[in-house]
């Protein structure tokens, strides 16, 4: 992707978050408190967050690849089972993924 | 730190030093979240000033690891900015639930709406008063944008220094950061666990099966659609 494509995605995301959050400061509570909007807010980032997880371990492009990213994701849920903090959660992952591509590589 | 605690709290109640205690601390944790964005950032083609720039402007971490997973998969423009205005739409209603509190009069709404973020929400909401939910909003607000914005730098540069292993290190990491953001929805405490974890579930297969299929960082997309259509998810009573 060209650096002005990157630099628009930056820019318009931002733009749109930021309004986001001002129309919750703006608007009338009753425009936002309505049920499709709570379903959006409930539910939504689990199931985009899920199929970051998915796509980021193990697919490249249009193909699935199982690598050391998926190593380290069973790494990483593990730690989050054993309740460690976010940063060692991080580095256990890491540390898996670098030990898959030197076994490997 | 302690004299710093205890100059802030002036001559002010326990209760003013807890809530700032609280803000900082917190403050601190979110902070190391930043490293993780800049690398991950990096990792999906982003240079630093475009990572500074999304940790400036944007400064909402869901969003920001949403737009460069899906361009790190691959994705459009298109695709990243939807799926960081998906998970935008939270501080829309958090700002609904803030302004009783915060009363942002006038153009001072501008500058609060930056800082409403899932964790100034959090604080402000559990402080004691009214007093004290400012006070926790901005002393939260400052320490995390603060933060966040100067481990992106570091996130950003030590990926970008990084040779062939810490680069299979760094790939292994990002979905590990995303999964540490889903962990706590599927967590038995969070309401209505048993249904984020069937959407969850939903949303990962449907990506992976849309994988072969759709032009890469669509299949994310096309995955919360699908989960959002299967129908109205049932309330817990």
């Amino acid at each position: 992707m060209s650096g002005t494509a990157l630099w628009a995605a930056v820019l318009a995301g931002s733009l749109g978050c930021y309004l986001l959050k001002l129309a919750g400061l703006s608007v009338p509570a009753a425009w936002v408190e309505q049920p499709w909007v709570a379903r959006i807010v409930d539910f939504v980032p689990a199931a985009l967050l899920a199929a970051l997880v998915a796509v980021q371990a193990v697919t490249s492009g249009h193909d699935l690849v199982l690598d050391g990213r998926l190593v380290g994701l069973a790494v990483a849920a593990l730690a989050l089972a054993l309740r460690a903090p976010f940063i060692v959660v991080l580095v256990l992952a890491g540390a898996a993924g670098a030990l898959v591509h030197v076994l490997t590589g | 730190m302690d004299t710093r605690r205890f100059s802030l709290a002036g001559v002010s109640s326990p209760t003013r030093t807890a809530v700032l205690r609280d803000a900082v601390g917190l403050g601190l944790a979110v902070g190391l979240y930043g490293v993780a964005f800049g690398a991950a950032a990096d990792a999906a083609g982003l240079n630093t000033w475009q990572a500074m720039t999304m940790s400036l402007l944007m400064f909402t971490g869901a969003s920001q690891f949403a737009l460069v997973g899906v361009l790190g998969a691959g994705g459009s423009a298109l695709a990243a900015v939807g799926s960081a205005l998906l998970l935008g739409t939270r501080n829309t209603v958090y700002g609904v639930r803030l302004v009783p509190l915060l009363k942002p009069h006038g153009l001072r709404r501008f500058g609060t709406a930056h800082w409403v973020i899932d964790e100034t929400t959090a604080l402000s909401l559990a402080a004691p008063d009214r007093e004290m939910s400012r006070l926790a909003f901005l002393a939260s607000g400052a320490t995390i944008y603060l933060l966040w914005n100067a481990t992106t730098v570091v996130g950003s540069l030590g990926a970008a220094a990084l040779g062939g292993t810490a680069q299979a290190a760094l790939d292994a990491v990002v979905p590990a950061a995303f999964l540490a953001l889903l962990w706590p929805r599927l967590r038995r405490s969070f309401p209505e666990a048993a249904v984020q974890r069937r959407v969850a579930l939903g949303g990962a297969v449907v990506a992976l099966a849309l994988t072969p299929f759709v032009p890469p960082g669509v299949q994310v997309i096309a995955a919360v659609i699908a989960v959002a259509l299967a129908g109205r998810p049932r309330r817990a009573s």
